[in-house]
């Protein structure tokens, strides 16, 4: 099977838990991008002729929200808060130059090896607890400069584990 | 993940901790739904959203509609700056949630419930399912609810993917029907024309889980714990320069000056009430009280200490408004670039009479000329930094 | 439903409306204009709603819900701001229904500081001088500036391009330095054409109008018909401009350069030089075409006759070949061809049905083709010498004329497509006051006025003049028995799909010119002819679906679909502005033109019959004909 075809396998097996219908569009997408850390023009083409919306309007939705990305990013997408509670902490700084320092990129980058993407986000309600971020799903708060460095690593050797285990 | 990892401080007693959910739907199942509708009016529960709408008021319309099935959608996309209460209610209290939903259910016909959980508490997904299950299998949820032949409600759990402005109802409704989260029309409303074209009503976290608790210990249990203009208590959501951050309870009329005791925030040079969208508070205005009217509040308090740079602030909540809107209206999408440009401006050169003249205005276009919420309140923080501390930009005499 | 009226005091007016008549809509009522930019009357709920009123789905007028947010007025750009009595706030007129009595002001110093500074901030962001604009002087942001009296930059103006303008390859031509993100274009082309070739893309500060994946417009599913351009407020979308290429071919002392004119322009270049919509000016633009230094002015009406009768003979033998020899790779029905932007459609959307599209070439390639074979051999001219450009409402023409299989003579049909603004601005860089100007008949030899080749212009046009000739045909008897004045107006009118039926209740003896398809007509007898109509490609949506569930247009025998909503004269490319009541007037000048003419049946234009006995010889759809005057299409993704 080539890479179109899986894709629209999985777009398929989709469909079957989240309905034929526009309304399953988000959780097709949200499911989409999570298996693959984005969602590929492939994968766009493979919804819209699933659920019968418009490529265009798949892009438009696909391109409003802040978690879905079109272009390819890494396994563990880091978000760090950008909003004032977190912002103005005083390890906040610090914390991200931890993140930049240790993985060797700046934001909105993707380490080489595809691991780690870094982006900024909006308020992610941790703001009692800041400075926070999120690695894919997992929130992580009270960031200091050690504390990031020890939370890659957990990232790191979890990923190894992991494919060491297929 | 363990919820619980990230639960954070509580301040005081929360009144939620003092009912049980099923007493709440029992009550409501074994009443006739008008009546259900006025003992909510009768507390004078209002939207815990920051808008404010009587929510007795609401079921009421919704309950008056004619289509069919209606729905109620419990807002968890949570996202004003300096709010995170709903990550506190929904780790702990879930179930009062949606008995909340239930009961609303129950009070304006509706069958189906949906909660929209913002992406950013993804984490608290696994955590909901479990507690929707314990529901369905207690009978809280699901066909003729506690053995009512009338009363069937269940819930369904829906994910944002990172959209501030989905916050805002009618955008959720659109990212709900599997669309960008842009704002609709306000005519006409949700409860007349709502999810699917059909009767919606659109409650937030807070307030319902308030709607058992009010069935269980009675409409004027919750207006006493307030003022008589502005009944019930509220969650705080503290955060910023201060020892204690978390979560309090207060009822309506409490002072700012009272919670920055409280909190230890005693030195605090300014206190930003409700979030991005809220307004900045001088320490000569902190004998104010939080109540519609006076502070209106989505329950955000950012303390500020002395050494902030208030125009820092203000340029990042204007950021954070030309990030999160919607981008479909001219006075917000550009409205809030022109702004944090000129913030910009004034942070390097200080402020001219023109300048400030152009940004009065252009504040107030924003305000009146914007198509929802978001861009309507997008230049308060801005305006009330500028009327209290431009004595810090450059050149300031 | 409510329906008793409300009344509504707009600025100290009285006005009485039904239920949910919004306030714009009031206003309009009370001979009170407000301003907008996201507003167009081609996308209000009334318009939206005729355009899919139709035959086969009677009643279904309620829009899925699916398609309620493209519905609704984004209400986005904020312009048409109004203040309501006992509401705080300004409030967008375009989306505010009247449900109870309410006083309404639309003027006054908030609103219109607000206005000014909604114009100013849109102009914050907008690259680009008036002077350097195709839409200079019909551009609706402009002109509002100037009535506002936007003359400072206080928030600022970019001082060099945000955006890179796409133009080459590129028919659609984009420049959103200039968009303003009103979103017509995005709901033009999905509402009215079905095509969604545009969306939102981003949000907040990054939030642009896009196509997917941000693909130019030349790889996107568009089918360049161009009504984006038609109701983009200001110079965001333009067609790309040949202007340049046919002055340089026409000051080319080596070259002959020939223009044909297409039926719909006529009705409609008058509205660029201050006439009515609806004023034909089809001589007088002859002789502004000569004085251009054009050597040959043809007329589109002769190949629109030649493909009646390429078309009309091929859709006997389709059914001959299909309801008498059974032959099942006779795809019926028979789809019309000479809309490239429903040609480009059903390639995108619908490839399946390719076997149903006529294989005829459009009138335009047509004359193109002949152009380079039968004119110059007959005048002795050099067909390399020759450059070919016509003159149509279109933008998808473009398309078409580059189209890679149109040169079967061995050179290109036709070297350049000019859309009705393109030749305006011609006429105005020559100096040329076109409704001044004298009458000049077309050149021959394709110069013949005929009835039948005008109505081309309009939705149905094509359909009747194929009626009007096949009728004859078959029957050998006088449309006119039938139907007075050869006037077929169950197929003419603006419903988005339309029926007709015509029964052939005798028949005649086969014409010699189509011995050689037919032997006889005795099958037709006592047979009823179905037809069926659309234009704006999103009732083409609705007659595909209609015929995949083997509704009643599954049973028709030969529909016409037009890309454009109204036809040709509703075009892309025609001036602007548009709307129903502008379309409506050019559609009435392209019918009385129909009927002042002596020659109003294809089969009877003397130019075409003397085609076929000096050159076509075999007749229509014969192995010539088929070389020059057919093509094939291909699926597209």
């Amino acid at each position: 099977m080539d890479a179109q075809q899986t894709l629209r396998t999985e777009v398929e097996q989709l469909v079957r838990v989240h309905g034929r219908t526009r309304t399953a569009l988000m959780p097709i997408l949200q499911d989409l991008n999570r298996a693959h850390s984005y969602i590929s023009e492939d994968a766009m083409l493979a919804v819209s002729d699933a659920l019968n919306v418009p490529r265009a309007e798949v892009y438009g939705v696909a391109t409003f929200y802040s978690y879905f990305s079109v272009k390819p990013r890494g396994t563990y997408v880091i978000r760090i808060c950008r909003t004032i509670s977190c912002a103005k902490q005083g390890d906040y700084h610090p914390a991200i130059a931890a993140l930049f320092d240790e993985l060797g990129i700046g934001m909105g980058e993707t380490t080489s090896d595809g691991m780690f993407t870094i982006e900024q986000t909006n308020c992610i309600g941790m703001c009692d607890q800041g400075p926070a971020m999120m690695v894919n799903e997992i929130p992580h708060i009270k960031l200091t400069e050690a504390s990031v460095r020890s939370i890659l690593n957990e990232y790191r050797h979890a990923a190894l584990a992991a494919k060491k285990a297929q | 993940m363990d919820p619980k990892a990230v639960h954070g401080f509580v301040g005081n007693k929360l009144s939620f901790s003092e009912v049980t959910p099923r007493d709440g739907i029992r009550m409501a199942a074994e009443m006739a739904p008008e009546d259900v509708v006025a003992i909510i009016g009768a507390s004078g529960l209002r939207g815990r959203g920051g808008a404010g709408f009587p929510t007795g008021k609401k079921w009421e319309f919704a309950r008056g509609q004619e289509g069919s099935p209606k729905y109620i959608i419990c807002n968890a996309d949570e996202g004003e700056p300096g709010t995170f209460k709903d990550r506190l209610i929904l780790t702990d209290f879930p179930e009062l949630v949606f008995a909340g939903m239930a009961i609303a259910g129950r009070a304006v016909g509706a069958e189906f419930g949906i909660l929209y959980l913002r992406a950013e508490y993804g984490w608290l997904r696994e955590h909901l399912d479990a507690a929707l299950e314990r529901c369905r299998v207690a009978n809280t949820l699901g066909n003729n609810i506690l053995g009512a032949s009338d009363f069937s409600f269940d819930i369904s759990i829906r994910m944002g993917s990172g959209a501030y402005v989905c916050g805002e109802e009618t955008a959720l409704l659109e990212s709900l029907e599997g669309r960008r989260g842009d704002a609709r029309n306000r005519i006409p409303f949700p409860v007349q024309a709502g999810y699917l074209g059909k009767p919606t009503v659109v409650n937030n976290v807070e307030t319902l889980a308030w709607v058992p608790c009010i069935m269980v210990k009675g409409p004027s249990w919750f207006a006493a714990m307030g003022t008589r203009k502005a009944p019930g208590a509220w969650l705080f959501c503290v955060s910023g320069d201060c020892k204690r951050p978390g979560i309090y309870e207060y009822p309506f009329g409490t002072s700012l000056r009272q919670i920055l005791s409280d909190v230890g925030a005693e030195n605090a040079k300014a206190v930003q009430v409700g979030g991005a969208s809220g307004t900045c508070v001088p320490p000569a205005q902190f004998d104010r009280t939080m109540t519609p009217g006076d502070l209106a509040t989505g329950g955000s308090i950012i303390v500020f200490g002395p050494g902030q740079d208030m125009f820092a602030v203000a340029e990042n909540f204007q950021h954070f408004f030309c990030d999160e809107s919607c981008g479909q209206c001219i006075p917000c999408r550009l409205g809030n670039q022109r702004m944090l440009e000129a913030i910009g401006r004034m942070r390097k050169d200080g402020l001219t009479v023109d300048g400030e003249r152009n940004v009065r205005q252009l504040a107030q276009t924003m305000t009146v000329a914007s198509k929802c919420g978001l861009g309507q309140m997008s230049a308060r923080a801005f305006l009330s930094i500028l009327n209290n501390f431009s004595g810090e930009l450059p050149g300031h005499v | 439903m409510d329906s008793e009226l409300i009344t509504v005091t707009i600025d100290g007016k009285e006005v009485k409306v039904i239920p949910g008549t919004t306030v714009l809509e009031a206003a309009r009522t009370a001979g009170i204009h407000i301003p907008t930019l996201c507003h167009h009357d081609d996308l209000c709920s009334e318009a939206l709603y005729q355009q899919t009123a139709s035959t086969p789905h009677q009643g279904e007028h309620s829009h899925q819900h699916e398609e309620s947010a493209m519905l609704s007025t984004p209400s986005s750009c904020r312009i048409c701001l109004v203040e309501v009595e006992g509401l705080p706030k300004l409030h967008a007129s375009c989306a505010l229904p009247i449900h109870n009595a309410m006083t309404v002001r639309t003027t006054s110093t908030a609103i219109r500081h607000a206005r000014r500074d909604i114009l100013e901030l849109m102009m914050s962001e907008h690259y680009g001088d008036c002077f350097a604009c195709a839409r200079n002087g019909t551009c609706e942001l402009q002109k509002l500036c100037a009535d506002y009296g936007v003359t400072s930059e206080r928030f600022g103006r970019p001082h060099e391009p945000l955006f890179e303008k796409a133009e080459i390859g590129n028919i659609i031509v984009r420049d959103q330095n200039k968009c303003i993100l009103c979103r017509r274009c995005v709901r033009m082309c999905a509402l009215y054409q079905g095509v969604y070739a545009l969306t939102t893309e981003g949000r907040g500060d990054h939030s642009r109008i896009a196509t997917f994946m941000g693909k130019e417009m030349k790889d996107a599913t568009c089918i360049n018909c161009g009504q984006c351009i038609n109701r983009c407020p200001t110079g965001a979308l333009t067609e790309r401009d040949d202007t340049d290429a046919v002055w340089h071919a026409i000051e080319d002392p080596d070259k002959m350069v020939v223009i044909q004119t297409a039926p719909a322009p006529r009705a409609a270049i008058g509205e660029m030089f201050g006439c009515e919509p609806g004023t034909p000016l089809t001589f007088q633009m002859n002789t502004a075409l000569k004085r251009v230094g054009f050597d040959k002015v043809f007329d589109t009406n002769f190949s629109a006759d030649l493909t009646i009768l390429e078309e009309g003979s091929e859709l006997i033998s389709r059914l001959y070949k299909a309801l008498v020899l059974k032959d099942n790779t006779a795809a019926l029905p028979q789809f019309t061809s000479c809309s490239p932007g429903w040609i480009k459609f059903i390639e995108h959307f619908y490839p399946k049905y390719l076997p149903n599209l006529s294989s005829a070439k459009s009138p335009q390639q047509m004359m193109g083709a002949v152009l380079k074979t039968y004119f110059a051999e007959k005048n002795g001219w050099d067909p390399s010498k020759i450059v070919s450009v016509s003159l149509m409402p279109c933008t998808a023409k473009k398309f078409e004329a580059a189209r890679p299989e149109m040169d079967a003579s061995g050179y290109r049909d036709v070297d350049y497509a000019l859309t009705t603004r393109e030749l305006g601005r011609m006429f105005k860089q020559a100096g040329i006051e076109l409704p001044k100007l004298d009458k000049t008949p077309f050149d021959d030899p394709f110069g013949t006025p005929t009835g039948s080749g005008v109505i081309f212009g309009a939705t149905g046009g094509v359909m009747e003049a194929a009626l009007r000739t096949v009728f004859e045909i078959v029957t050998g008897e006088k449309v006119e028995s039938v139907f007075d004045h050869a006037d077929i107006k169950p197929v003419r009118g603006f419903d988005g799909v339309r029926m007709a039926e015509l029964t052939i209740s005798k028949v005649g003896p086969v014409p010699e010119i189509l011995s050689h398809l037919v032997p006889d007509f005795e099958w037709l007898k006592g047979a009823t002819l179905r037809v069926g109509l659309a234009h704006g490609t999103v009732n083409a949506i609705r007659v595909m679906k209609d015929i995949e569930e083997g509704g009643p247009l599954s049973q028709c025998h030969f529909i016409e679909f037009m890309a454009c909503p109204g036809g040709c004269l509703g075009g892309g490319g025609q001036p602007i502005p548009t709307d129903r009541e502008i379309r409506a007037a050019r559609a009435k000048a392209i019918y009385s033109e129909d009927a002042t003419y002596v020659v109003r049946k294809s089969h009877e234009n003397e130019d075409v019959l003397r085609i076929y006995r000096e050159f076509f010889k075999e007749g229509p759809c014969s192995h010539k004909s088929h070389e020059l005057l057919h093509t094939h299409y291909k699926e597209r993704v």
